[in-house]
């Protein structure tokens, strides 16, 4: 039963990761595009679990932090490169 | 008291960090516990002079009533942008601004109301005016602007209100 | 009547024993990766489909959050279920939580500044929104950027 669904939840996971990088490709402005990384960060962090989950480990629980956190601090640094020319003023 | 408010300058930083680190660790033994309680003691000594003027206390009861109720609402009203999105057409939605005139003037509450704004779906907070005394939000789908901004204050600004002043 | 209100009743009681704790918990997984798959896919849906930047920024920070949410709470479920308990997934759920309206409100900004939204109403009390209210120093048309 579980095993069913953590491989639905897979299918629908990495559907929404492509539906999130044709964005990143289509645009058109560059607030779609910091938005679709954004996106895809977070649909990585749920494939890192839904493999915790599969392999029935904890190993992969650091490797989801560090991605919550590197995404967040990328889509800040772009966001503010782009509204102030410069990262840290 | 005094020695006190001395060793824990911020009890609630204090707090924070003792639970982050039991949860990172993952465990609850007597090792991880007591190391906690030396981080949880030394880091707000350590970086006490970064902090010059520190918000008031705000009410810890009502605050975790507040993030329950939040937590509800989040989870609710998902649903319903599901529905929006998946079956509404684009030209059918009414998408608009929202001006949303503010009570609160302490920044963290401010900061909470955007962040709540921004969770509940069908609404996102983009911007606060330059002096402070209101905020712009974006709602999906809207009939009407003045309702949405009336909702949004006495559901939560109300509580906010209660909770940081 | 009674005698169907008994049998019932028994059938009742026999299904909940037949409901482990265990058995339990495994439903609330599947549940919970359902709906967390059902949100993360329609964060993306809405994403895509969307035709505005505004309109698209709702989708994705709030959906997608909630869906990685559900996916951390069944794994969450799971290991509480099978021998050893596990908390800190709250830990990258408050995270995300936590960051996602900062990022939303950061991309706003950047459709705000570079005119990607509709015009926006003035502020009733003050001047500008704050994200307008530049040094004139560094005036310039946002498209040339």
């Amino acid at each position: 039963m579980i095993d069913i669904a953590i491989k639905v939840a897979f299918v629908a996971v990495s559907l929404a990761q492509v539906l999130a990088m044709i964005r990143l490709v289509k645009g058109p402005s560059i607030g779609d595009r910091i938005l679709a990384l954004d996106t895809m960060v977070v649909n990585a962090i749920a494939l890192i679990v839904l493999l915790g989950l599969w392999g029935g480990t904890q190993l992969y629980f650091e490797a989801a932090l560090i991605f919550a956190m590197l995404g967040f601090v990328s889509t800040v640094a772009y966001c503010r490169f782009v509204l102030r020319g410069d990262i840290i003023e | 008291m005094r020695v006190l408010s001395r060793i824990l300058p911020h009890p609630l930083l204090s707090l924070i960090l003792a639970v982050v680190w039991c949860l990172l660790v993952n465990s609850l033994s007597l090792g991880t516990v007591v190391l906690s309680l030396i981080l949880a003691v030394l880091i707000p000594l350590l970086t006490e002079a970064y902090w010059p003027d520190r918000p008031d206390p705000p009410r810890l009861g009502r605050l975790t009533l507040y993030v329950l109720l939040v937590i509800w609402d989040i989870a609710l009203a998902n649903i319903a942008v599901a529905w929006i999105v998946l079956t509404r057409p684009n030209a059918k939605m009414r998408s608009r601004w929202v001006v949303i005139p503010l009570d609160l003037k302490t920044p963290e509450a401010i900061a909470i109301l955007a962040g709540t704004i921004t969770l509940t779906p069908g609404t996102v907070s983009a911007d606060l005016s330059n002096g402070g005394s209101c905020l712009l939000v974006h709602a999906l789908d809207t009939g009407d602007a003045e309702d949405e901004a009336k909702g949004i204050k006495q559901r939560y600004e109300r509580r906010l209100k209660e909770i940081f002043e | 009547m009674i005698e169907d209100l008994i049998a019932m009743e028994d059938a009742f009681i026999g299904w909940l024993t037949a409901l482990e704790p265990v058995k339990i918990a495994d439903i609330a997984t599947v549940v919970a990766l359902y709906a967390g798959a059902f949100f993360a896919f329609v964060g993306s849906v809405g994403l895509l489909k969307l035709d505005t930047p505004m309109k698209r920024l709702h989708a994705p920070t709030k959906a997608s959050t909630l869906g990685v949410g559900s996916l951390l709470l069944a794994s969450m479920i799971q290991a509480f279920a099978h021998g050893s308990g596990s908390v800190h997934e709250v830990l990258i759920m408050a995270f995300l939580f936590v960051t996602a309206p900062i990022s939303a409100n950061f991309i706003s900004k950047v459709n705000l500044h570079r005119e990607d939204a509709d015009p926006t109403p003035p502020p009733p009390g003050d001047s500008a929104w704050a994200t307008f209210d530049t040094h004139p120093a560094d005036d310039r048309t946002p498209k040339e950027v």
